[in-house]
């Protein structure tokens, strides 16, 4: 069944392999040479703590081969529909199924080699090119200013994002048994789950840091300190004392402003900061340019206002130092995912067939 | 004799006889007309099935009742082969018998009978003479 | 003796149709057996069900005195060429004749390359480039070459020409004149089968018409021709199956259980062709499977 298996998969594993090996082949190449250049100008700046040119300098090197990243982005779900989608999809759809489940191997023992052989190759697909790609791009990332931006095409999870496409793909396969509409299922789905596992999940993968303070003050003593640059700043916003969110980013707007915190004439002559209620304090006659920024005296009678109303600015940020537990996190999310959807596979093909 | 078959066998898929019956008769007229003799080797159930496509049931069943009638005799492992043949007798009588009938034949046509209508009656006095026989 | 299929009520229903319906059968071994019926009749589904690719819905199978199951004991005994003879296309001949030999233990290879070279396949064609009739030869080899007690053929020669179909069938033959082998193909071609079966299975409106040895049957049954006459007053013990009338004669076919000595008819055998078209024709009649004979047991 093994030798079968190699026998069908044979010319897709040498193509992709063999990318691989030219892509390897590139990035030993060059990758030394982008050592060296680190090595000369970054280390130097870095005593002087003057590296910003340095940095862009560097960052704009090889600006092709670090599109590989992108590549990396993509392959799990090139693997999810060329590899995974056509396994099960492409027996089932021309009858060859017929073939291969009426010689003298049980489908249980035909499916297990097939996920296996093929699954292994995905992930171990995956797995190289993001080793490449971290290796390659580590002189680049240590004058990242945000490394959480890269955060899916290094390190570990491209491995999980290739075993669920997978799985995903094969049991698109099963159940619809068509090959090209399993291959368009496994796409959009696939999209999806990335997307909502990077909005929804990642930004909680680990129990986030706050930092909460008075709109425009630094936040006070015994509280954790500010984000430092690389950190994640997930989210930035003002929020009532009852925890609800009135405003983004701590900017504020009188009138008709369209972001920030609003604060909008009353008609009595007073002052009402929206979604919360009236100020308690007087503020100046004119607001400032119409459609522009308020007056500093605008700005601070609204800061007088908003501490007397117990309005806060809560700022919530993953830390650098959460990088690595939060990609064995979401690597243990989708490997999860992939061995339900193996699961699923084995117990529909045990129920479907006899 | 030698162990190559004499005879081959081929089956009218629409004479309305089934096949086991034609292999039989086949058989049968081969020996009364002189074309299989004594120790002559019929062809084997393999070679008669690859041939035919036939079941070899068939063969089988025919070559059974071939020995049944004493004209067979099988010798397992090698073949079937001819222990009597059916012409001793009567091939003798062909000579004459074949110029009667050529002369009846010509008889037939000048009374203007088509071929058709001389089949016809050669059946229906066939038949008839072999239900008195019968009966 | 163990009947090599045994079918107890079986069935299988798909939504609200039943593909098949109340389907008992008891097929001794080392026949060869046609299985008849025309398209949609049930035939593959049944073949399916035999070779565990299908689960039933109703009632039980047995093949071998075993049911259909996932282990690969039972499945090496069994040899199976399904409908439209699937190969993989981008394989060899030589591949698939490899895949044999991997995926069953009983594979007898040199008999595998001897037939298919007999054939006259070229090992290094791909099996996506073969001629019908190739194909069938190559699946037939596949099924053959792991020494099967059953082989089950669904339509195999359905698509092939004339040439192709006798070719096919004399490699079947010799094979059954080789090995202690019994064979159910099913077909939608009566004439073939004529020459090849020593046992019929009628399968028609998703049931079965009729099942026996081939010999019996025939023997059994007769074709009456004679003046208009109706055809409840026959004796008991004559069954009819078909029956046709114009104003002054009648002709019957009859299922009897012995000689008919009734004067008035002409008194005809049957052929395997005749004898399987009046038993679909009275299925025809009596209409599609009833719905409620969906007993469970």
């Amino acid at each position: 069944m093994i030798r079968l298996t190699w026998r069908q998969f044979r010319a897709q594993a040498m193509a992709a392999f063999g990318a691989l090996a030219v892509i390897a082949v590139l990035l030993a190449i060059t990758g030394p040479q982008l050592v060296h250049l680190y090595d000369i100008s970054i280390i130097p700046c870095q005593a002087r703590g003057d590296c910003s040119a340095a940095a862009t300098a560097l960052a704009s090197r090889d600006s092709v081969l670090q599109g590989l990243g992108v590549v990396l982005v993509i392959v799990p779900g090139v693997i999810g529909v060329f590899w995974g989608a056509p396994l099960l999809a492409r027996e089932l759809e021309s009858g060859t199924y017929q073939l291969a489940w009426t010689q003298s191997v049980p489908r249980k023992r035909w499916l297990a080699v097939k996920l296996g052989l093929v699954g292994l190759a995905s992930i171990a697909l995956a797995g190289l090119l993001s080793l490449m790609v971290t290796w390659w791009s580590s002189p680049l990332d240590r004058v990242n200013a945000d490394p959480f931006t890269l955060f899916d095409e290094r390190g570990v999870v491209p491995l999980g994002y290739a075993a669920f496409a997978f799985a995903l793909g094969v049991t698109a396969g099963l159940l619809l048994r068509r090959t090209l509409a399993a291959m368009a299922v496994t796409l959009v789905v696939f999209a999806f789950v990335r997307v909502a596992v990077t909005l929804w999940v990642r930004p909680r993968l680990l129990t986030p840091r706050h930092i909460i303070s008075g709109l425009g003050q630094s936040p006070g003593l015994g509280t954790p300190s500010p984000p430092q640059p690389g950190d994640w700043v997930i989210s930035d916003a003002t929020e009532t004392a009852a925890g609800r969110v009135i405003g983004q980013n701590g900017a504020i707007s009188y009138g008709g402003g369209r972001y920030g915190i609003l604060f909008g004439p009353q008609g009595n002559g007073r002052v009402a900061l929206q979604g919360v209620g009236t100020c308690p304090n007087q503020f100046p006659a004119q607001a400032g340019a119409p459609g522009g920024r308020p007056s500093a005296a605008f700005q601070r009678a609204a800061q007088e206002c908003i501490a007397r109303l117990s309005v806060k600015q809560v700022m919530t940020y993953q830390p650098t130092s959460h990088y690595w537990p939060m990609q064995w996190y979401e690597l243990a999310i989708f490997a999860a995912l992939a061995l339900v959807l193996t699961g699923f596979c084995f117990l529909w093909l045990r129920r479907r067939f006899a | 004799m030698n162990g190559c078959p004499v005879i081959e066998f081929h089956l009218d898929a629409r004479s309305g006889v089934s096949p086991y019956q034609q292999i039989v008769q086949q058989v049968r007229q081969a020996l009364r007309l002189g074309l299989l003799h004594e120790g002559d080797q019929l062809p084997t159930v393999k070679e008669a099935v690859e041939r035919l496509a036939v079941n070899p049931n068939t063969v089988l069943k025919a070559y059974k009742e071939l020995e049944h009638a004493g004209l067979v005799a099988a010798r397992p492992g090698i073949g079937t082969f001819v222990t009597r043949t059916l012409s001793d007798a009567s091939l003798a009588a062909h000579g004459p018998l074949r110029q009667e009938l050529g002369r009846w034949l010509a008889k037939a046509r000048r009374a203007g009978l088509d071929d058709e209508s001389i089949e016809a009656l050669f059946r229906d006095v066939f038949r008839s003479s072999a239900a008195e026989g019968v009966a | 003796m163990t009947a090599v299929v045994a079918a107890d009520g079986l069935g299988k229903q798909y939504g609200r149709r039943w593909a098949l319906a109340d389907c008992t059968l008891r097929i001794p071994p080392g026949r060869v057996v046609g299985l008849v019926g025309p398209n949609g009749a049930g035939k593959t589904t049944l073949l399916r069900l035999a070779v565990g690719l299908l689960r039933p819905t109703a009632g039980t199978i047995e093949i071998l005195g075993r049911a259909p199951g996932d282990d690969a004991g039972q499945l090496g005994r069994i040899g199976f060429v399904a409908q439209d003879t699937p190969l993989y296309p981008a394989l060899s001949v030589a591949d698939h004749l490899r895949l044999g030999g991997w995926l069953n233990p009983r594979w007898d290879d040199e008999m595998a390359r001897r037939r298919a070279g007999q054939v006259g396949l070229d090992p290094k064609q791909r099996a996506g480039k073969l001629s019908g009739g190739q194909r069938a030869q190559l699946a037939l080899t596949l099924a053959i070459a792991k020494r099967p007690e059953l082989l089950i053929l669904d339509e195999p020669v359905a698509s092939l020409d004339p040439l192709a179909r006798r070719e096919f069938l004399q490699l079947l033959m010799s094979i059954v004149a080789e090995a202690e082998l019994s064979v159910v193909l099913s077909s939608h071609l009566v004439g073939d089968l004529e020459r090849v079966c020593d046992y019929l299975v009628v399968l028609a409106a998703s049931r079965v018409q009729l099942a026996g040895e081939v010999d019996e049957l025939l023997a059994a049954h007769r074709r009456l021709t004679g003046p208009r006459r109706d055809p409840r007053t026959l004796p008991a013990g004559q069954e009819v199956i078909e029956e046709s009338h114009t104003d002054v004669q009648s002709t019957l076919v009859v299922r009897c259980g012995g000689p008919v000595l009734d004067p008035a008819w002409t008194v005809e055998e049957l052929s395997l062709e005749d004898l399987v078209l009046a038993y679909m024709s009275r299925a025809r009649e009596q209409g599609p499977a009833d719905r409620t004979l969906s007993v469970l047991r």
